[in-house]
Order: C-alpha cells, then sequence, then structure tokens
C-alpha cells in the first residue's frame, strides 16, 4: 500500500531521511541530480546500524548510490545492492511516488504503522 | 665493389647522431664511413654538461665509447682536427698531417662560444663553457675563488651558473639584455625565474653594460659603463654561439653573412659533395642553435645518403629544460601581438608557476606559450603549434587531463623525436618502467625533462591493463585536491553543482568528491558549512556537527581552549552529561567529550552548553581542532614562558579553520615537552628567548617526531609562521593527508617548507597571511549558527514522519557509565 511519508520539501536535495514504519525504519533518498526518488532500509547490513539515510548520495557509473556514513559502504539505490561486492548484503528497496508535493513510499501491507 | 668514402668531420652529438642512424639506414653497407673528432674523447652530452659538477662522470655522460665505433666497421680518428679541404682531390688534411680522401663530405663541425669583443677576455681567469675541457679548466681554477660571475643569462649562462653554483661559489649571473632568457621568455617568465633562481643564492643582474674585464696578471673585477667595478674571482663567458665554419670559409663554399655554411633542404652545401649538419649549418638565415633541430638535420641526411628522399625544411625553436631545478619551456612565438592575438596568462606564486598562452583569437589556434616552474602540459597536444585552445584555459593545466589531452601523435620526447604511440608499443611488449621504456624507445634519454610525462604515460598504460589505480580524486573529478583547491579558488565557484558541471567528468559526484569540494569551499570561502547547498556535501561528522559513533549515536566536545576550564564550566558539563545520560571521557587533547547522544538530542544538548558559555570544540572536523599545554611558566618551577597563555591565542585563532585533514597543536612552556609537541602538526616549545616552532608530527599509527622550522621566535613571528605554514599546507596537501605525509611528499621536503614559510622564496608570504586573517575573521559557532535557523535543525530529527526518539539505539551500564549495546546483525 501507498503511505504519505513527508513533504518533497522535508527530504534534503541529494540527501536523504528516516521514515519510521512500525519497527522498519526506512532510508528515503531525494536524488535531485537525477530528478528521481528511493527508498530502501535504513540498516547497514555491515554493522547492524540504522544510518543509511545519513550517508553521502551520489553515483557510481551513473547510477544513483548511497554510502554509510560509518564505514563508507556503498549500495546501489536501484535495486539495494552492496557495491563492494558483498552479495549476501542486499538490502530491500520500496517504491517511492511524488503526488502534489506529498512524498508515497509503497509498504508491505502486513506492517502496521507503529506512531500514530 | 669497392664501397664509397664517406667523411664526418665533427664529433659532437649531432656528428654522433649521424653515425647512429646511418648505421640503421646503410644496410647494403655502400659506404665506407670514416669519423674525424677533434677532441681526444669519444661523444658526450653537452647539454648536460654541468651535471659533471653535481656528482655526473665523464663516463655518465659519454653517448657510447670509442669502441662501439669500432664493432660497427666506423673508423674513428680522435684528436684530429680538419685544417683544411681541398675540394677538387676531395680530401681533408688534419693538424697531425694526414689526409683523408672522400667520395662525400660531412661538416658537423659544431659551434664555439661567442666571446664579445672587449678587453681583457684573454685575461686568466677568463673562460668559455663549452666542452670537458673547458669544465676541468673552470674547476682547477675555481680551488682559489670564492667569487665567479657568468656574462651571458640566456641558456647558456644559466647552465653555466648552474656548474659555478655546484662548485659551491657565490655567482653572479650578468644580462645585457632587461630580464633573463630574452629570446624565450616575457617579462613576467623571466621575473619568476629570476626571484627562483635568487632563492637558492644565486644573483641575478639585468640591463647590465659591462665595458671591460679588468686586473692584475688575472682577473678581478668587470668595468661596468656608468664606471663601478664589480668584483669577482673568476668570469665564465656564455653569451652565445658561433658556428665554426672556417674550414668551409676557406674552401670557399658558400656563407651567410653572419656565418654559417649555407645549406638546402637536402642539407647539401654549395658543394653537391657536402654537406652540413647541426650548428654549423645555415639554413634559411637561420643557425639553429638547439640539439633537437640538428638531430633531425642527422637523420634526414643519413636517411638521403642511403636512397631516401627526407628533407629538412625547418624546426621548431620551442625548448623546454630546467634552469638551476626550475623548469622553463617556450613554444612557438610568445611574442607575436596585434588586434587579432589572443592571451590567456595564469600566475600560481605560491607553486611558482606561470603560464601564458597566445592564441589567434578567431580559430583559438595556439602561437606560442611560456611555461615557468611546471612544464609538464609541454608534451600535450597544446605543444603543437596550431593547437586548439579551450574556452577555459587552465583546463590545458591540470595534469590528469594533460595526458589525456594527448594523441598517439603526441610527441613526447623532443629530444629524440619520440611520439606517444612508440612509448605506448613499448609498454605493450612488457616495459614496466621508466628505465625499461628508456631502453625500448630512447624516450627521456635526451635532456630528460619528458621523464614525468612519460611516467604518466606509463601509469596511463599501466591502469589500463589494470596494473595501477588511477590517482585523481575519485571516479568524477580527473584532478588532485590542490588542482581541485586551485581551480575553485581562481574560478571563485561555490556549488558542487557548477564545479563538477565545469570540471567533473560523469556522473553527479560521490562520498569522496563531495566532502573534499565541501572541504575546500569552506578553507577558501569560509560559510557556514550547513547552508542549504552545502550540508548534504558535507561528511557525516561535519553534515551534524558531532561525531558518529559506532551505533549511530554521536558524541559532543565543547572547546576547552588549551584544556583551561574553571570549576563552574566544569560543573556545568557534569550536570549535562547527567541529564543526557551521556558518557563522558577525558580526550588526549585535554577536553571532555560526552558520548552516547542520539542525533535528535544534539540541538538540546548544545543550546545549554552555548547558554553557559561554550562554543563548538570542530572535533567533528578536518580542521584545526585543539591545542595542548602544559601549565608553564604561570605554576610550573621550570617553565621559561607562558605556555597556556600562548596555547589559547593560537587555539583561538585558528580553530574550526577547515583543512585537508585535522590539525592537531601543541605548546610546552620548557624543553621537558610536557604537552608533547612534537608529536603534533603544530608544535610551540619555549625557550629562554621565545619560541621554537616545530611542524610536521604526528601520532596515530605512524608516530613521526616533528621537524624544527624555526627557533627562538618572538609571539608575532611565531603566529606569522604558522599562518603562511597553514595556509601553504591547505592549498597543496592531498586529500586526507596530514602534515607530516604532506611535507615527506612535497617536492624539497621541510627545505622547501622553510623557503616558502620563512624566506618566503615566491613572494607569497603576505597574500597567505591576508587568506589566514580572513579565516580567522569569519569564524563562526557553528552550533550557535545552527540554533538560530529552524529550517536547521529540522535535520536533526531521527525519523521526518514522527518525533519519537529512536527507540532501536539501547545502551548497557558498564563501570558506572552507558556503553553501547554490542552489535546484533539484524535477523
Amino acid at each position: 500500500m501507498w503511505i504519505a511519508v513527508c513533504k518533497v520539501d522535508d527530504v534534503p536535495g541529494d540527501g536523504g531521511a528516516c521514515i519510521k514504519w512500525g519497527e522498519k525504519h526506512i532510508a528515503l533518498f531525494n536524488v535531485t541530480s537525477r530528478d528521481d526518488w528511493y527508498a530502501m532500509d535504513n540498516r547497514c547490513p555491515h554493522d547492524g546500524q540504522t544510518v543509511l539515510a545519513r550517508g553521502i548520495v551520489g553515483d557510481a557509473g551513473g547510477s544513483p548510490k548511497v554510502a554509510c556514513p560509518l564505514h563508507k559502504n556503498s549500495f546501489c539505490l536501484k535495486d539495494g545492492r552492496h557495491l563492494g561486492g558483498q552479495d549476501d548484503w542486499r538490502l530491500t528497496t520500496y517504491p517511492v511516488k511524488v503526488e502534489g508535493g506529498q512524498v508515497f513510499i509503497e509498504l508491505p501491507e502486513e506492517k502496521h504503522r507503529g506512531a500514530s | 665493389m669497392t664501397k664509397q668514402k664517406l667523411l664526418l668531420v665533427g664529433l659532437g652529438m649531432v656528428g654522433h647522431r649521424f653515425c647512429e642512424r646511418f648505421l640503421e639506414e646503410d644496410q647494403t653497407r655502400t659506404w665506407q664511413l670514416t669519423v674525424l673528432g677533434e677532441e681526444l674523447v669519444a661523444p658526450y652530452d653537452r647539454v648536460h654538461l654541468s651535471s659533471i659538477f653535481s656528482g655526473k662522470t665523464p663516463a655518465d655522460l659519454e653517448l657510447a665509447p670509442a669502441s662501439w665505433y669500432q664493432e660497427a666497421g666506423i673508423d674513428l680518428h680522435l684528436g684530429q682536427r680538419a685544417v683544411g679541404i681541398d675540394r677538387e682531390r676531395k680530401q681533408v688534411m688534419t693538424s697531425q698531417g694526414q689526409t683523408f680522401s672522400y667520395d662525400h663530405l660531412i661538416l658537423a663541425t659544431g659551434s664555439s662560444a661567442f666571446v664579445p669583443n672587449m678587453p681583457g677576455t684573454q685575461m686568466k681567469g677568463v673562460f668559455v663553457y663549452r666542452t670537458l675541457d673547458d669544465l676541468a679548466a673552470i674547476q682547477n681554477y675555481s680551488h682559489d675563488c670564492q667569487k665567479a660571475l657568468v656574462i651571458g643569462g640566456g641558456l647558456l649562462g644559466l647552465e653555466a651558473a648552474k656548474a659555478l653554483y655546484d662548485l659551491g661559489l657565490k655567482t653572479t649571473v650578468m644580462e645585457v639584455a632587461d630580464r633573463l632568457m630574452p629570446r624565450q621568455l616575457d617579462d613576467q617568465g623571466a621575473g619568476l625565474l629570476k626571484s627562483s633562481i635568487e632563492s637558492l643564492g644565486v644573483q641575478v643582474l639585468t640591463s647590465q653594460k659591462i665595458n671591460s674585464i679588468v686586473g692584475v696578471g688575472q682577473v678581478q673585477g668587470l668595468a661596468m659603463q656608468n664606471g663601478e667595478i664589480f668584483p669577482t674571482d673568476m668570469v665564465v663567458i656564455s653569451a652565445g654561439i658561433r658556428p665554426r665554419d672556417e674550414l668551409a670559409r676557406e674552401s670557399g663554399l658558400g656563407m651567410g653573412s653572419r656565418g654559417g655554411i649555407r645549406i638546402d633542404a637536402n642539407l647539401r652545401t654549395s658543394d653537391p659533395s657536402i654537406s652540413a649538419i647541426g650548428e654549423c649549418a645555415l639554413y634559411e638565415e637561420m643557425i639553429y642553435g638547439l640539439v633537437a633541430p640538428g638531430y633531425k638535420m642527422a637523420e634526414a641526411l643519413a636517411q638521403q645518403l642511403c636512397g631516401g628522399n627526407q628533407t629538412f625544411t625547418g624546426a621548431d625553436m620551442s625548448t623546454r629544460l630546467k634552469v638551476l631545478g626550475i623548469e622553463v619551456a617556450s613554444i612557438g612565438d610568445p611574442f607575436v601581438s596585434g588586434s587579432n592575438i589572443g592571451f590567456w596568462t595564469s600566475w600560481d606564486a605560491g607553486r611558482g608557476f606561470y603560464r601564458k598562452l597566445v592564441y589567434e583569437k578567431a580559430g583559438r589556434k595556439l602561437l606560442g606559450a611560456i611555461l615557468v616552474g611546471d612544464t609538464a602540459p609541454y608534451n600535450t597536444s597544446l605543444y603543437q603549434r596550431g593547437a586548439a585552445v579551450d574556452e577555459q584555459p587552465e583546463k590545458h593545466f591540470v595534469t590528469g587531463g594533460l595526458i589525456g589531452n594527448s594523441t598517439l601523435e603526441t610527441l613526447i620526447c623532443s629530444c629524440e623525436n619520440v611520439a606517444k604511440s612508440s612509448i605506448v608499443e613499448c609498454i605493450g611488449k612488457g616495459a614496466r618502467d621508466v628505465k625499461a621504456v628508456q631502453k625500448g624507445c630512447r624516450a627521456g634519454t635526451g635532456c630528460g625533462s619528458c621523464l614525468s610525462l612519460v611516467k604518466d604515460i606509463l601509469n596511463e598504460e599501466m591502469e589500463k591493463l589494470g596494473e595501477e589505480v588511477d590517482r585523481s580524486l575519485c571516479e568524477h573529478f580527473a584532478f588532485s585536491r590542490p588542482e581541485l583547491y586551485q581551480l575553485i579558488k581562481s574560478t571563485r565557484i561555490k556549488s558542487f553543482d557548477e564545479l563538477i558541471k565545469r570540471y567533473g567528468r560523469t556522473g553527479f559526484g560521490c562520498e569522496i568528491c563531495k566532502p573534499t569540494a565541501a572541504s575546500i569551499f569552506a578553507s577558501l570561502w569560509s560559510e557556514y558549512v550547513l547552508k542549504p547547498d552545502v550540508a548534504t556535501l558535507q561528511d557525516t561528522n561535519d553534515r551534524f556537527l558531532a561525531n558518529i559513533q559506532k551505533n549511530g549515536t554521536y558524541s559532543v566536545v565543547p572547546r576547552i581552549p588549551a584544556g583551561e576550564i574553571t570549576p563552574a564550566k566544569l560543573l556545568v558539563i557534569g550536570r549535562i552529561a547527567e541529564k543526557y545520560e551521556l558518557y563522558t571521557k577525558i580526550t588526549g587533547g585535554q577536553r571532555i567529550d560526552l558520548f552516547g547522544a542520539r542525533l535528535e538530542q544534539l540541538p538540546m544538548i548544545w543550546a545549554e552548553l552555548i547558554a553557559a558559555g561554550f562554543e563548538s570544540g570542530h572535533a567533528y572536523g578536518k580542521s584545526v581542532r585543539t591545542v595542548k599545554s602544559c601549565v608553564g611558566s604561570t605554576w610550573c618551577r621550570y617553565g621559561v614562558q607562558d605556555s597556556v597563555a600562548m596555547a589559547i591565542l593560537i587555539e583561538e585563532r585558528y580553530k574550526g579553520i577547515r583543512s585537508p585533514h585535522k590539525i592537531k597543536m601543541a605548546v610546552s612552556g620548557c624543553a621537558r615537552e610536557c604537552a608533547e609537541a612534537q608529536s603534533k602538526d603544530v608544535g610551540v616549545i619555549a625557550t629562554e628567548n621565545g619560541w621554537n616552532l616545530y611542524v610536521g608530527g604526528n601520532g596515530g599509527m605512524k608516530p613521526r617526531h616533528a621537524d624544527l622550522l624555526a627557533a627562538d621566535l618572538d609571539d608575532a613571528s611565531l603566529i606569522r609562521f604558522i599562518d603562511r605554514f597553514l595556509i601553504y599546507y591547505i592549498r597543496t596537501a592531498d586529500r586526507l593527508m596530514r602534515t607530516s605525509t604532506w611535507i615527506q611528499k612535497l617536492p624539497g621536503g621541510l627545505a622547501h617548507v622553510k623557503k616558502v614559510v620563512l624566506e618566503d622564496a615566491f613572494g607569497i608570504g603576505a597574500e597567505m597571511e591576508e587568506e589566514m586573517a580572513s579565516l580567522v575573521a569569519s569564524f563562526q559557532c557553528e552550533w550557535k549558527t545552527t540554533l538560530e535557523s529552524p529550517d536547521r535543525l529540522k535535520q536533526f530529527r531521527s525519523f521526518i514522519n514522527t518525533n519519537e526518539p529512536d527507540d532501536s539505539i539501547q545502551f548497557v551500564r558498564q563501570r558506572g557509565q552507558i556503553a553501547p549495546t554490542p552489535a546484533t546483525l539484524p535477523t
């Protein structure tokens, strides 16, 4: 289901912010350089910390990525793949859409909203 | 079949090159080659004569031993000076009374030093600089001399000056014209060269009118036209060359009105059985006084005599050389002017560079160029006259772009006429270091000035083969940090978007180039680091003005200048730590670190700290952090200066200044060094007379004792030198390079730093002090600014869709304080 998570202005250009969805932390990225939005798990599989939304957004070979602020592990924003070749470090990604200045993420239905 | 007789008179560099090329061409051995050399020694490299005084031996300069000629079947006669040509009988007579007959004769007699017509040039102690014998005579005579003087500030004069300088003599260069190397350089280029040479201790005097050389029995000085006597112990005349054309003149060959043996494009003199090559030859009223055109003549002639049809139709007088360690190049005609002519110059006194491009405005075609300080661009595609000049000419001058700009046809080694393609081929065949390339294709075996370029090509090719990493910043920029710094400074760019649009390769940046650019922006423009267009460029710690820890929480470090703090402020820190349940620890830099703050707690904690009079400690920045100190003369019975007051002064001055990496400092009140200043980037140790300044120390992984930069400084000089040191570091260091590595990698090392900082050898001291003054004046407590901006505060939330705290962060208790829970990986 599509969930309205924030306004476009809430996430800095070429930067990220974190969404709380039940127990889940989801990193949302506003890639203004490509005029696109991405969402993925916020937890870096390397150390298990929920910090990816605070990483630097950039590209590798033109494809958007984020670098974890803790140890600079980079993940592809399109498919959640680890760009350093750790195949088992794949992150779940979520579709994002923007309508009328509002940002929506499509999240699995079974997760109920934890915060009111 | 009897072989035809080919006779070569003269065995200098051009003569030898002819022999080499001739052997390659004369596969059928139709000629018997005989060579007459005037000197007793085998041919040698005259271009590098002065290296004899800096450790090289004559054997090092030898181009080939006499045995090489023997093995090649060349009939070599050394010590035989040709004294006459009998053109009817086709014979050459020598000073030894021998006669050599020829079917074809080649004159490669070269040139001699031009000695101006003035009294005293024959006096004892006056020399020319041309041959190994000249050098031996100069060396012998120099034993009883302190001062030496070179007449002539051109190419050869400066080469002679280097020889005298290497002999340890107090050396002066006198030039008639108003600048050094007047044929190659303009005022600005010559001015930079002059100041660089002077910084070595060599005196340079231009616009000098000399009357005569004076002395009783031996030279004692120069009499100037204004009546003054300039004292000196010896004189070396190096005011130009004159072609050695006596033989040709006496035998009636066609000559130029001011000397030189006339030749045509086939290298023939007026007698078709006689050719002339090198500096004795005159082609279209031009004597080519450089080795490269001489080589071209030799090669064309060798090929022609063996049935080819190569001609010589003139040569470019572009030159590139090292003058007393300073690189200089002149390309095409840098002196043309007119309404259709465009100029571009760039002056970087900091790194001692001057660059000038002269081009045709309409087509942006290059006509000439001058490079002083760094001649690496010499061999790029720009080298060719007529090359296209970019709309942003600075692009041509940034390494990384250089080799990228070159094509396979680009001439890399102009001495040996080696194009890039030959070097690439050589690497393809397995050459993996410069030596192997030199052996394989001769590139860089001449003057050696292209060696750095050869190295670049080697790196480039090896990278292509997957054997070495790219040295450019990242995939987005082909520039190193200092190059980016210069680009940003000269273009005054303030946003990353513009930077990558103008100077980037592809894409939109990454975690390497973004923080690097943000740091350079902060070093240059000193703006608030969380301004909207730079905030997301910042590395994690700068982005949230705190140090991220392993569990995603942050630590908070208020500034405690020099580690001096009142009990009241200690209590404030204690109360805040208690209130927010933070772990506290004393740092190595004499302050207090508060750990375990969640993102959304940072603004609240800082609001309380600032209200109590604290400010940001910049522990999160690649910047000047803390200045450690001992208690100094105020309390310590050994202290000789007030180290705490000095440490506070220094910390207040440099706090927060962004740099390539963190900068740590310390001040000790006496030689006992309790503040461990010698392990810091900038260390100050009190003496009875003032302060000793140390730089480039490091603890950490690669401990290094700091070097003494200057001793017994007063307060003002200490600050001035630290100002210059820091700015120079910020300008030239690579990304994440601490001062200790920087000094070690800097060409010239500590001596170079001394020149720049203490002696102001490049004249940039005042400019660097101003830059520092402006950084100091624009200091701001970034936390104070942030707290005043509601927009910025919005970023300090764990979640944007709820204000609740991040409950995933949990702590355990350890020794009475919090600690992160041991990491658990997600299931």
